[in-house]
């Protein structure tokens, strides 16, 4: 298998300054604020890449960036060889695009309300002329609601069957390539499973490739080929999610799993993490990760650690392999 | 850490509290309805349960099944034209729906503390967190002004924040969403209340975060021996905090117990379908299990059992005779574990 997208050194930073005027009358400088430092990662062709993180990490920002929403500040994203952010053949450009569709968190706020769903469907290809006769309704039962649904406004459906409709609509102009970010965060469980069935299910029908972007572990577990967990904008570790979820490496890793609430941990009060994660305008020198991590040394405090192979895993720590053997000894 | 023996060995399977000792809160075929112009739509539907002394009762169930509405019933915060039209609710003893609503505000934050979703509505963010709380101590606990702050001040240290006598006089926006729980809780649970009603408490917070609120919130219970409704959608946040769980669909409670054995051995289809369909059962298989269809809309509930359409165990019995009655913690003609 090939890489479908591949990332390299990706850097976005938000000028989050105050009003010029504040600036000069309350002597303040500017602002950035950097919200995805140095990623770097492939996305295999048919393949679940699954991105990680507690709020603030960069996932939805990698995401923009990958369908062009935003541009990135430096470094480059590569969808199939082409650069979205350098490439001036409009025809590339244009081929690229409708390739690449998104499916959003909230269903109830990513369709017009005004918009019959047939409408909303066929958006993505009335502009750019193609035919979309029949169109809606043949994605509409492909994602398990009806014909006649075509005709009908958002309203009339319920949470579930909207992200339904996203589905199609992202499906619509027949891509490659989908970015769903947090497609069923706003979902209770039982339709979450009905989503994320359609989803599986249709990855293998149309050879799709995912970048699913989450918060919650479970689900990416389920559907992820390979695993990038996010610290502050920063990759702080890589790997399938067999090795990630049995042997993680970072000590943010080994935190959130941790914390994540268990089916099986009745009455239990597991370690509780400590701290909170920095404010991203002001992060902490060196690792990002060293004011939380039970394992800081002075080294981490000074010098960032650089992603590198460790078994089956990519990981961003100086203490990494220290960790396993010592997580080893505690268990043996 | 013992949990309070109460909840760990007398409820087994059953809705009823232990005989003789009196339940910190009692709620007896709670009947909610909303009249509209097409008729009257029941939220909630008959629901009864009890709540002993220092126990933590986990509430689920999917969005409209009346989980919320529920605990804003026993709060009296119902919005118009929402009214409550049958059953009662008993705090220590006493009847509180029918009270009056300058009664009830007596009740409000002195009795039963509230914990809801997103700490920043339910902060002033004009005023700053120390004043906020001494109001609250002074209105309900008759103490004056120096010992309200004195006690914030103590409130504040006891759900951990740090420097909190540098912060009594920082306004909201200054904490972040975890800190900013925090200092709701302390708000809920600094006039000492016997029942605090958590809605959403962490649905708004990181993952990290939350298992930080919800240690908290276990701790402070237990020391205070405070009850707990704790209302969420999140399985797996029930399975860490909760004593008892009770499972709501389409207003009524179909399933109540022990949190162990509903999540380990659930009787009801419903819950059986729920646990099922959480990712983290799937135990590496390509699919999940998942419940057919959607909740019926209030307005437009089927005959008979309300689950039917989408139980795979449905029978004649359970489309046209009246709903089944909870029994043996699951209100289902035929439920889960009894024919296996």
């Amino acid at each position: 298998m090939s890489a479908m997208v591949t990332i390299r050194n990706l850097t976005r930073t938000f000028d989050v300054s105050k009003p010029w005027l504040n600036r000069v009358l309350e002597r303040l400088p500017r602002q950035k604020l950097t919200a995805v430092s140095d990623v770097t990662l492939e996305i295999e062709e048919k393949s679940v890449y699954a991105l990680v993180g507690e709020s603030g990490s960069g996932k939805s920002t990698i995401g923009k960036i990958l369908v062009g929403l935003l541009p990135p500040s430096s470094g480059e994203v590569r969808v199939e060889g082409v650069d979205l952010a350098t490439e001036t053949d409009p025809k590339v450009r244009e081929e690229l695009r409708s390739n690449i569709q998104m499916i959003f968190q909230d269903p109830y706020a990513s369709l017009n309300p005004r918009w019959r769903v047939k409408d909303v469907i066929v958006e993505p290809v009335k502009v750019r002329g193609g035919k979309t006769e029949g169109l809606a309704e043949k994605l509409l039962e492909q994602v398990g609601l009806s014909a006649e649904d075509a005709g009908k406004f958002p309203h009339q459906f319920s949470g579930g069957q909207r992200q339904r409709i996203c589905v199609a609509r992202a499906l619509a102009s027949n891509p490659r390539l989908i970015v769903c970010d947090e497609p069923t965060s706003a979902l209770d469980v039982s339709v979450q499973a009905q989503v994320l069935n359609l989803m599986s299910d249709l990855k293998d029908e149309l050879g799709l490739t995912y970048l699913f972007i989450s918060h919650d572990l479970t689900v990416v577990r389920h559907m992820a080929d390979r695993i990038g967990v996010l610290y502050l904008g920063q990759l702080v570790e890589e790997a399938d999610p067999e090795t990630l979820f049995e042997t993680p490496r970072h000590p943010y890793t080994q935190m959130l799993l941790a914390a994540a609430p268990k089916l099986d941990s009745f009455g239990e009060t597991e370690a509780v993490p400590q701290g909170e994660i920095p404010d991203p305008i002001n992060p902490p020198p060196g690792c990002v990760f060293n004011p939380r991590c039970p394992y800081a040394t002075e080294r981490c405090r000074i010098e960032r650690p650089e992603l590198r192979r460790m078994g089956e895993t990519r990981v961003a720590c100086h203490h990494a392999e220290e960790i396993a053997r010592k997580l080893s000894l505690e268990t043996a | 850490m013992a949990i309070s023996p109460v909840a760990e060995t007398e409820y087994k399977g059953s809705a009823q509290p232990e005989q003789g000792q009196q339940p910190t809160l009692s709620v007896r075929d709670l009947v909610v309805e909303i009249p509209t112009r097409r008729g009257v739509l029941r939220p909630v539907d008959r629901v009864s349960y009890d709540l002993a002394p220092g126990e933590i009762l986990g509430v689920v169930g999917e969005s409209g099944a009346g989980k919320s509405m529920t605990g804003n019933a026993v709060i009296g915060l119902l919005d118009r034209p929402a009214h409550i039209a049958g059953g009662e609710i008993l705090l220590n003893g006493k009847r509180i729906d029918n009270l009056s609503r300058r009664d009830m505000r007596k009740i409000r934050g002195k009795e039963i503390g509230m914990v809801f979703q997103d700490p920043l509505t339910s902060l002033n963010p004009l005023i700053p967190i120390g004043d906020q709380l001494a109001e609250t101590i002074e209105t309900h606990l008759n103490v004056s002004r120096t010992e309200a702050r004195k006690r914030a001040l103590a409130s504040l240290e006891e759900v951990g924040i740090p420097a909190a006598a540098e912060r009594l006089d920082s306004y909201p926006h200054e904490f972040s969403g975890g800190m900013r729980q925090r200092v709701v809780i302390a708000l809920a649970l600094c006039a000492e209340p016997s029942l605090v009603i958590a809605d959403e408490p962490t649905t708004a917070l990181d993952v990290s975060v939350q298992a930080q609120i919800i240690a908290l919130l276990k701790r402070l219970c237990r020391e205070h021996g405070t009850s707990v409704i704790l209302v969420t959608h999140d399985m797996g946040v029930i399975a860490e905090a909760a004593d008892r769980v009770a499972v709501m669909y389409a207003g009524k409670l179909v399933e109540i117990g022990p949190v162990r054995d509903v999540l380990t051995h659930p009787n009801h289809p419903y819950t059986d379908g729920l646990v099922g369909s959480m990712p983290a059962h799937s135990h590496g298989q390509a699919r999940l299990r998942q419940i057919p269809g959607a909740m019926p809309r209030l307005n437009a509930l089927p005959e008979g059992c309300a689950f039917h359409p989408r139980c795979p165990k449905a029978q004649e019995k359970c489309r046209h005779a009246p709903e089944p009655e909870l029994m043996n913690g699951a209100a289902c003609w035929f439920p889960v574990g009894e024919d296996a």
